[in-house]
């Protein structure tokens, strides 16, 4: 028999009885989700901004020392950003390495969390941005802010074959004596940048 | 055997960094607390992972297969492992096929369980861990302390020495940020010469054929995102039936691990990067006996958040290394013996029995009740030590029978006074080898009582 067989024959015979999937809990939700997200976001070592539009992005880009002193900048959102990379020109994802500031859309944050969905699809050409990227910049519509995970997965359509990630806050490490540092691998940033007219 | 209390003896030697140890480990566990306050749902949350799991270790095959067929349609290439022999060769025949020599490794605790690097540097491959804790104890030949902190044993001092000599940074210096910072730069050198990236695998989802994998740094996404060849490690027991199981997961795990609401990074792969190749290895490597064992079945829910392990108070104080095995603290006392109890039969002992692991195990495992039973076999296994079988034959046989009970009593009450120290605190007595006996009372409880009521 090989291995494959052997495995599954194995737990067949030392499976136990049939027991039922459960319910899942009634989830938290927050009575303003978009404050309780801006919240944890800052909590995660993330710096969250609130604009009401577009144009206003690149207005507090501008005010940021990171996007200011930058000198390769990557956009995957049209017209935000003084992008001076052609990622589709990149051959390699390697060559991603020296990226100052990539900016990306997500699609929902999580207010109970801090995290942000990120499907693969919008990565552009090279996925490795997010995170070889020194600085990482999320842009994200205003009104897409659910309450929890349970209602993050109902709502997220995995692509397959494909990749998708939830993003919160800049890469950190605390392995060192238990010491908090952000910016371990990946992203000494993570700025988000909630956009859309205040809801009532 | 060696058992827990001998392997300890270095550790504790060292009275400050015991106390240091234990501090930093509840540190972590206040963090937990305070976000485990924070959700209102909480036990309703354990109670649904614990159900989920139970649910997926009664139907596992299905699930497995559920997994492998939607894995394939996504385009990743699924391998079946028997034992940790067997994972080495298939790891390293994927990479020997490809003339890969260079490999990233992202922590993964089943190939420190499989001795994966050793395997893979005699074949002439070079392995570097990322994870920060991990890089460190790899710098030092060290195994983990500790399953999400690896390097908790460990000093900054210690570090900054380290490094100094291996990535040469100051002299003297120990600033975490600094020292991250050093280790930033070394690391990306590493990934950008890597061929392949390895991972673990936090959750595997049957009903998608994907997988999802947690981080705070960052490397199993520079890990798996940059070199063409991505190799994911799992236990068979890490499956979930669907998508949306993840979220119960997910609300739990890094709250349970760090006190954190989520990871920085948490990466769902549902097949291979552009041009590139998945692979997925599914590992039995004894899990599946344990399945058989009704009474300790339940250890296979476990996430590795390592909560029961912040929370120990023999772990805190005695420290990962005295444990021997992959896993320490109250989950890898019951692992390792269902192992190798001769090997690993002292572990169950290591616990005082509490239950507060029990009380923080995100998915319920009711550790402490089975490291009890788990005691009981030993003992019924004559595994246990013939001193300690002997002496509880006798303590038996004394707490059985009043009278003796009431002799013995006496007897102790009456000689251990005139005794010499020497022969009191003799080899037969190493509970007083760090402690001192109270002083023998004159008169028994039972003699007190009926002076009063006189």
């Amino acid at each position: 028999m090989n291995s494959r067989d052997a495995i599954l024959d194995s737990l067949r015979r030392n499976a136990p009885q049939l027991s039922p999937l459960p319910e899942a809990p009634t989830a938290i939700t927050y009575a303003d989700p978009e404050k309780q997200f801006a919240e944890a976001f800052g909590s995660v070592g993330g710096k969250f901004v609130r604009v009401t539009s577009l144009a206003e992005v690149n207005t507090e880009l501008g005010k940021f020392e990171s996007y200011t002193q930058a000198r390769k900048i990557a956009s995957l959102i049209p017209d935000i950003g003084r992008a001076n990379v052609d990622l589709a020109a990149l051959k390699d994802p390697h060559e991603l390495e020296g990226l100052d500031i990539a900016i990306i859309a997500g699609e929902f944050g999580v207010a109970e969390n801090g995290a942000v969905w990120v499907p693969g699809s919008t990565l552009g050409p090279h996925r490795a941005i997010f995170v070889v990227t020194q600085h990482l910049v999320l842009v994200v519509p205003a009104g897409q802010i659910v309450h929890n995970m349970q209602q993050a997965y109902d709502r997220i359509r995995l692509e397959r074959p494909g990749f998708g990630i939830f993003i919160s806050g800049p890469s950190k490490t605390a392995d060192i004596e238990q010491a908090l540092v952000i910016g371990a691998h990946g992203a000494r940033s993570c700025s988000l940048f909630l956009v859309g007219s205040q809801a009532r | 055997m060696i058992g827990h209390a001998e392997k300890a003896a270095p550790f504790v030697a060292n009275e400050g960094r015991v106390h240091w140890h234990d501090q930093a480990l509840w540190f972590v566990r206040l963090k937990r607390d305070r976000q485990a306050e924070s959700i209102p749902e909480w036990e309703d949350l354990r109670e649904a992972a614990a159900a989920i799991k139970a649910h997926t270790l009664s139907r596992i095959a299905d699930y497995l297969e559920e997994f492998e067929r939607n894995a394939r349609s996504n385009g990743i290439q699924v391998h079946w492992a028997r034992d940790g022999a067997e994972h080495n060769a298939i790891v390293h025949r994927i990479l020997a096929d490809r003339g890969i020599t260079r490999l990233v490794k992202s922590k993964s605790m089943l190939t420190e369980e499989c001795h994966l690097n050793p395997y893979l540097e005699a074949h002439g491959i070079e392995v570097t861990d990322t994870d920060l804790g991990e890089r460190i104890v790899q710098l030092r030949h060290e195994p983990p302390s500790h399953i999400v902190l690896p390097a908790i044993h460990l000093k900054k001092e210690d570090i900054g020495e380290l490094f100094h000599k291996e990535l040469g940074t100051a002299e003297g210096a120990s600033d975490p940020k600094y020292l991250t910072e050093a280790a930033r730069g070394h690391l990306r050198q590493k990934f950008m010469a890597a061929q392949a990236g390895l991972t673990g695998v936090n959750f595997a989802i049957a009903e998608t054929g994907g997988f999802v994998v947690c981080t705070n740094e960052g490397n199993a996404d520079m890990g798996t995102s940059l070199p063409p060849v991505h190799i994911a490690c799992m236990g068979f027991e890490k499956i979930v039936p669907r998508a949306k199981d993840l979220a119960i997961f997910l609300r739990l795990l890094a709250r349970s691990a760090t006190g954190q609401p989520v990871t920085s990074y948490t990466t769902h792969f549902h097949g291979p990067m552009r041009g590139g190749e998945l692979h997925v290895v599914i590992v039995d490597n004894g899990r599946s006996a344990i399945l058989g064992q009704e009474t300790f079945r339940r250890s296979l829910s476990c996430i590795r958040c390592g909560a029961c392990m912040n929370t120990c108070p023999v772990f805190r104080r005695s420290g990962g290394y005295s444990y021997g095995y992959t896993v320490p603290g109250p989950i890898g006392s019951l692992l390792a013996p269902l192992r190798d109890p001769r090997k690993f039969g002292s572990l169950p002992f290591a616990s005082s029995l509490c239950g507060s692991c029990s009380d923080v195990c995100p998915v319920k495992i009711d550790l402490h009740h089975e490291l009890y039973a788990f005691r009981q076999e030993l003992v019924q296994k004559k595994v246990v030590p013939l001193y300690k079988r002997f002496g509880m034959a006798i303590m038996s046989s004394v707490l059985a029978r009043p009278w003796a009970y009431r002799l013995a009593g006496r007897l102790m009450r009456w000689i251990v006074r005139r005794l010499p120290r020497a022969f009191v605190y003799g080899p037969w007595n190493p509970w007083g080898r760090q402690r001192e006996l109270p002083p023998m009372p004159r008169h028994s409880f039972r003699d007190l009582i009926k002076e009063e009521s006189k």
